[in-house]
């Protein structure tokens, strides 16, 4: 045993030595023959780019499909990609320009058209794509997807096809950063053989990205290769990826340490204790475009009342987030300081501290501000959640004893479980709740309107608070209006001010992705989706 | 012995009714919308959670979608999913060919090794491998399924390295011999116990010393005369266990990373995804009634004595 793990150690060196090689050489071509093994969960929709909503499609299609513009995994900037430039002098109109030479993997050549029938098909009611919603500033969107009823229209209006590289968008009303939001996968053009033979491309799915599907069988692996043929910048430096299906992450942890896989991105909760012992600095941990909060049900007037600002502030003040995450979370979440995510970066529009002292600690100044505003509603707070994923019943508990404690008046914080997701959102999407409820929101967009309008503006799509508040909604549509980035990222936070002041809902934590790999394989990095930048990564 | 078959098989037709209208509506009971579920924690879309509920016949009333998954069934139609829109077959064809090979190795195993220890154990009762083989049953009945399988996985998968840790191809024997003996050898333990109990008691029977007595071989009392008669006590309980093999790998594949049937049913309860639910607790209720039969017919084959009229 003894002379194997001498061999065992020599290899390893040897391994690391080559790594290190292969990152020193700066000539290293993107053709490399090494493959990436990479943990997937199988995902629940077929994989389309307009109805895939969740992370596990999101690799595939991050691999597989280049948009109009791709946000940059280090700076969170929307780059143009396939959009040689996108223009307007109204905020409304744009005029969308397309680079010359992107082609699919099976020849066929990117064009306006296959950009305004790929919005088209994934607007369309009748094809019950997730992501319709989208679209839905784009002009004509409700005859295409009205909200009851059968559609009127095949095709939207506000979408013009120009020329074989130019199509022009009108929207509903200003938004000046609409141009940002085309990064997200749901934009992406789709080739003719989509629409023809739509069971065979499912199978398959063709796209224009560095990456083509070599092999997909549901439930078990994809195999995806680089793709020789693709001119855009960001090569793929592998030879291709294998995703294989875990249904459980402690078996893909598992795997990893045994060799047999050298990538995952979802690190077991449990084995977040031995992680650095485990992987050393082969692993990342950073905040994503996730922000957890506790909401109040402002339809209610016992949360509603004047003064109640002074509670709801009260409640924030009395909640440890610092140790909270440290205990339960292994540092896996950052406690909150604002209502956007440090993903968003300061350009775009995160402020650390701009919550201010409502979102600090202190026992003290919690219970006074209670007392001030009129104590809790019936001397009691009772907190809702789902309990059956993500340690909510634990986390809950620990916000409860903290502000139990903060208060000192025995067990007026208590939690109300419920046992499955589908109940809890039934619950809070019929304004059913009594008390405060948990809300996790994970932005569609690197851009700090996402995490406010859906939110918390009136008649916001999310609003499951029903918070209303004029001023708020005023500097919102402002800013959607202004035409420079940065002015309009002030007027947001302008807006974010006065949640700080009103608290309709309580910033906890930003949750972290995190992800770890083998010696095999460097440069791995997670961009603000928390999926692996595939292309980027190299096998020794 | 036919029109007992025959009136066995049409007694299986009301409590295939039966069963799937029971099933069909604790699903429906459960709290929650499956549909808007789709949408995770975004706003679902009304006009679209319509358009799937009506290609999906949802917005019937409960009698009438019970009555088309009725007659759906009868045709070999087993539905459609609510995520992803796929055929509710195609999924259980994906996965029930792999847990039927993890279950039909557990069995042999269980078969083979359990009846092998409990011949010995029944035969030498009283001796060192009687008292070896109780402790070892007893051990393994009382060690919960999931430790061993973390453990074994552990020890012949990470450590010694004999065989891979987990399952990259379900459809892979080789790959599945290690959850096969995980899964099977709480049935095992119990095989080898009944086997012993049954074997020890018919060692005392006239029959065996006539068959002594006769100066028949050693070799071919056992077999034939002790085990046979020995048998009917663990062919009942292979009969259930077979079903119990397939349903309730849920936790060994969930170890194993098999991508099997418990695998599929549990995904689906979280999800509410009705008619893979129905669907797969209808192919378990169908195998375990075969099995049952097949049980009840083996006892004539065994025992001449039982006829069925």
């Amino acid at each position: 045993m003894r002379g194997a793990t001498h061999v065992k150690w020599a290899v390893c060196a040897v391994s690391v030595a080559l790594a290190a090689t292969a990152c020193g050489g700066s000539s290293s071509g993107g053709d490399g023959a090494g493959i990436v093994r990479s943990s997937w969960g199988d995902p629940q929709n077929p994989i389309e780019p307009a109805n895939t909503n969740e992370v596990q499609g999101g690799k595939v299609l991050d691999m597989v499909f280049r948009g109009l513009k791709r946000y940059d995994p280090k700076t969170g900037e929307a780059e143009n990609m396939v959009a040689e430039k996108i223009d307007t002098t109204d905020q409304q109109n744009f005029t969308v320009t397309l680079k010359s030479g992107w082609t699919f993997s099976n020849g066929e050549k990117v064009t306006a058209k296959s950009f305004v029938d790929a919005w088209n098909y994934g607007a369309h009611v009748d094809n019950k794509q997730n992501n319709s919603p989208f679209f839905a500033n784009i002009e004509g969107y409700d005859q295409v997807h009205p909200e009851s009823g059968k559609a009127t229209a095949k095709t939207m209006s506000g979408l013009v096809v120009k020329d074989a590289r130019t199509f022009t968008v009108k929207l509903n009303e200003k938004f000046s950063t609409w141009p940002e939001t085309l990064g997200y996968q749901a934009f992406v053009p789709l080739p003719q053989s989509f629409f023809e033979d739509h069971e065979g491309w499912l199978k398959k799915p063709v796209g224009n990205g560095p990456y083509t599907v070599e092999s997909y069988t549901k439930g078990s692996s994809m195999k995806l290769r680089a793709w020789d043929g693709y001119k855009g910048p960001d090569k793929a430096q592998n030879g291709g990826v294998d995703l294989v299906v875990y249904t459980d992450n402690n078996t893909a942890y598992t795997d990893l340490m045994a060799g047999n896989l050298d990538l995952v991105d979802d690190v077991p909760a449990k084995q977040l204790k031995n992680v650095k012992a485990d992987l050393g600095d082969r692993y990342i941990n950073q905040p994503a475009l996730i922000f957890q909060s506790v909401v109040f049900p402002m339809y209610d007037d016992r949360w509603n009342k004047p003064g109640m600002e002074k509670v709801r502030k009260g409640l924030s003040m009395a909640i440890n987030r610092e140790e909270i995450t440290q205990q339960i979370y292994q540092g896996t979440r950052t406690p909150a300081t604002d209502w956007t995510s440090p993903a968003l970066r300061e350009k775009g529009g995160y402020q650390e501290g701009l919550c201010g002292d409502a979102c600090t600690y202190d026992p003290k100044r919690a219970k006074k501000l209670i007392e001030e505003g009129g104590g809790l509603p019936g001397g009691k707070v009772q907190f809702t959640s789902n309990v059956d994923t993500g340690s909510h019943r634990d986390w809950l508990d620990a916000v409860c004893n903290s502000i139990n404690n903060a208060l000192g008046k025995g067990a007026v914080c208590t939690v109300n479980p419920v046992g499955t997701f589908a109940d809890f959102k039934n619950q809070m999407a019929g304004y059913k709740m009594t008390g405060p409820f948990r809300s996790g929101w994970q932005a569609d967009y690197p851009l700090i309107q996402n995490f406010l309008q859906p939110l918390y503006a009136t008649g916001g799509s999310s609003n499951y608070g029903k918070f209303e508040n004029k001023e708020f909604d005023r500097l919102i549509s402002e800013a959607n209006k202004e035409s420079d980035q940065a002015a309009a990222v002030a007027k947001f936070q302008d807006a974010e001010k006065i949640l700080a002041d009103q608290m309709p809902a309580i910033p906890l934590w930003y949750q972290n992705g995190s992800a770890g790999w083998s010696d095999l394989v460097s440069d791995v990095q997670l961009n603000q989706f928390s999926v692996p930048v595939y292309d980027q990564i190299k096998v020794s | 012995m036919g029109r007992y078959v025959a009136r066995r098989l049409l007694q299986m037709i009301p409590v295939f009714i039966g069963t799937t209208l029971l099933i069909f509506l604790m699903v429906n009971v459960l709290p929650g919308d499956p549909v808007a579920a789709l949408w995770g924690d975004k706003p679902p879309d009304p006009a679209q959670m319509a358009i799937i509920r009506k290609d999906l016949g949802l917005d019937l009333p409960l009698w009438q979608q019970y009555l088309n998954y009725l007659g759906g069934l009868l045709q070999g139609d087993f539905g459609t999913t609510i995520a992803g829109n796929r055929p509710v077959l195609d999924q259980m064809t994906d996965a029930f060919p792999v847990s039927i090979r993890l279950g039909l190795m557990a069995f042999t195993f269980e078969l083979v090794l359990g009846l092998f220890f409990g011949v010995l154990a029944g035969v030498k009762r009283g001796k060192v491998i009687d008292t070896g083989v109780t402790v070892f049953t007893l051990m393994v009945i009382s060690i919960p399924v999931f430790v061993l399988g973390l453990v074994s996985q552990q020890v012949f998968g990470t450590q010694l390295g004999w065989v891979s840790p987990n399952v990259k191809d379900s459809m892979d024997m080789a790959q599945l011999v290690l959850p096969a003996i995980v899964l099977g050898s709480l049935s095992l333990a119990y095989v080898a116990r009944l086997t012993r109990t049954s074997i020890a008691e018919n060692a005392r029977a006239d029959y065996m010393r006539t068959a002594v007595a006769k100066g028949l071989p050693q070799r071919r009392i056992v077999s034939m005369h002790l085990l046979r008669n020995s048998l009917i006590p663990v062919v009942t309980y292979l009969g259930t266990d077979i079903g119990a093999l397939m349903a309730g790998a849920v936790v060994t594949e969930g170890i194993f990373n098999v991508q099997g049937v418990g695998q599929l049913l549990f995904e689906a309860l979280a999800r509410r995804e009705g008619s893979i639910i129905v669907g797969i607790v209808t192919v378990f209720v169908l195998i375990y009634l075969l099995a049952n039969l097949l049980v009840d017919l083996l006892y004539a084959v065994l025992d001449p004595r039982i006829r069925y009229a």
